[in-house]
């Protein structure tokens, strides 16, 4: 997957200069890897790299659900996840959120490294601030809504607004009330999680992450709690989302026909490896690993 | 039973019991919610420090430490505390340790997506406590917090033994007086049933309270009244829909 650094556009502008301790050596050059350059089209990496896996190793016991992953992500870019379950990808987007940490590697935001932080030029496992500091940028919808059930819609739209970003209670009302126009929930306002239908807690729940203005937007398996009828609603709001704002979306899904219509670059994930990385046309139509045929076969 | 004593030491024994169960619940409940809280805390020291608090407390009785405070204290510390207030403290850190149990347990019960939530929304440790997992855990704790006053108004009965003049203590005087142990006795236990009952009376009001303010409709009180009832169905489809995960 290592291959030769062909892309000027992504040196990272802050890239600092050293690596955690647990990585051995300095080899960025080696290491950067836009994965799928083998296929010698990668419209998906130009721009401003954002998210930066390094050698990233995630064990659970004894099972290897990431293996020595490297990939990169660029900003404004929709990369979506697929691939067998188990095969790591909600894993990756966990590790993103600071929900879990990675056994060996690096992750970087922004050239921020996101559970290490510099002190007196060495690398140590980073503090609270830190880590709030970086994970501001970053916000996730999750496959079971995970809405607060003692709160009313609105108020879970402005809690995290008002106590984390500091918003008074009215901006962040006003706030919330474009995002509940946008999902298009506005009566519901005043209603608790458990009075909406899934469809209507994912929307909100969606809304939410948005009200953190969050640069990166991770979605995990965000359809795959709800009934049939209640899927292309969200499905057509996150389309909505991606084509008219610049956020990196991170997506898990096995709605295909959603990946092909949003990404700029599909990941196809075996054993906690990426196997291959392409634009959806090629993935979906011409993919080079008989797994990957294998898989879409199945799915599709 | 003449009237006289029962103007002059029943009724305001039965104030000084209430007194008693309220002061020492008040007590039990804010170490219950500190020691509960503590217990779960990352940091290994004050996990450690509280669960000896929790260990130290539910192994002691409550009798021995009244009497450990009321006699013992004094020799060592050079001051008295009131007869009623050696009570109230032995019975507010005994049973707060048995109610720190109940917050801890209630806050484990919490399901991890919400904290996953959470920390996604980037609060901090101390906020996702206080504004999302006590929230969510306190119409649990409710039901064995409302075992538990029972537990306590019963256990107040102890301090009649340092002299504070309890409903308890009264009978005993009353009976001395009287010798009419039959009546007497069955008339507190009949007046610590009534208090229990309104204990749980209480209870339930203020458990309907807190799960409508997390959108859960309260579960049927599943007494015999509710049986004979026929007006059901309103709880079962309002708590069809579950909001928050349910990993």
């Amino acid at each position: 997957m290592s291959t030769p650094d062909n892309n000027p556009a992504d040196t990272p502008s802050k890239t600092p200069s050293k690596t955690p301790s647990n990585t051995p050596g300095n080899a960025p050059d080696a290491a950067r890897t836009a994965v799928g350059t083998a296929t010698g089209d990668t419209p998906w990496a130009t721009g401003e790299e954002i998210i930066r896996f390094q050698d990233v190793t995630k064990r659970y016991g004894r099972q290897v659900v990431l293996d020595d992953l490297c990939f990169s992500v660029y900003a404004g870019k929709h990369v979506t996840l697929i691939g067998p379950s188990g095969s790591g990808k909600t894993t990756i987007l966990r590790l993103l959120m600071t929900l879990i940490k990675a056994d060996e590697g690096s992750i970087r935001v922004e050239g921020d490294y996101l559970t290490h932080e510099e002190r007196n030029g060495k690398l140590v496992p980073a503090g609270e601030r830190h880590i709030r500091e970086v994970r501001k940028k970053i916000g996730m919808v999750f496959q079971q809504f995970n809405l607060f059930p003692n709160m009313t819609v609105m108020r879970n739209l402005t809690e995290a607004p008002v106590r984390v970003l500091g918003l008074s209670r009215d901006e962040a009302e006003q706030r919330a009330r474009e995002l509940l126009e946008m999902v298009d929930l506005t009566e519901m306002s005043a209603k608790y999680p458990s009075q909406l239908s899934g469809g209507q807690q994912q929307r909100v729940a969606i809304a939410r992450a948005l009200a953190m203005r969050p640069r990166i937007l991770l979605l995990d398996e965000v359809t795959s709690a709800l009934d049939p009828e209640l899927v292309a609603g969200v499905l057509d709001l996150l389309r909505d989302i991606a084509h008219h704002t610049d956020i990196t979306m991170l997506t898990v899904t096995h709605e295909m026909n959603f990946a092909r219509d949003i990404s700029d670059c599909v990941m196809m994930f075996d054993h906690g490896k990426i196997l291959e990385a392409a634009t959806p046309e090629k993935l979906f139509n011409d993919p080079e690993h008989t797994r990957t045929r294998e898989f879409l076969n199945a799915v599709l | 039973m003449t009237w006289g004593l029962w103007n002059n030491w029943m009724l305001p024994g039965i104030w000084i019991t209430i007194q008693v169960t309220l002061y020492s619940a008040a007590i039990a409940l804010a170490v219950s919610f500190t020691i509960g809280t503590a217990r779960t805390s990352r940091l290994w020291i004050v996990r450690f420090l509280s669960g000896i608090y929790f260990e130290l407390f539910r192994g002691a009785s409550a009798l021995v430490l009244m009497f450990w405070l009321f006699f013992a204290l004094p020799i060592a510390a050079g001051w008295q505390l009131v007869p009623m207030w050696a009570g109230v403290l032995a019975l507010g850190l005994t049973y707060g340790a048995y109610g720190s149990e109940i917050v801890r347990g209630a806050l484990a019960a919490v399901p991890t997506a919400q904290r996953e939530a959470g920390i996604a929304l980037n609060f901090t440790k101390l906020q996702r406590l206080v504004r999302i997992e006590l929230p969510q855990a306190w119409p649990e704790m409710i039901p064995p917090f409302n075992n538990l006053a029972i537990e306590l108004l019963k256990g107040t009965a102890l301090v009649s033994v340092i002299s504070v003049a309890d409903i308890t203590f009264s009978a005993n005087l009353i009976r001395f007086t009287t010798t009419e142990s039959a009546p007497i006795y069955s008339i507190i236990l009949v007046m610590y049933f009534v208090l229990a009952f309104l204990i749980t009376r209480g209870m339930r009001v203020l458990e309907r309270h807190a799960k409508a303010g997390v959108g859960k409709a309260p579960e049927r009180s599943g007494g015999l009244w509710s049986k004979l009832s026929l007006r059901r169905g309103r709880s079962e489809a309002a708590g069809a829909i579950t909001a928050g995960g349910a990993r």
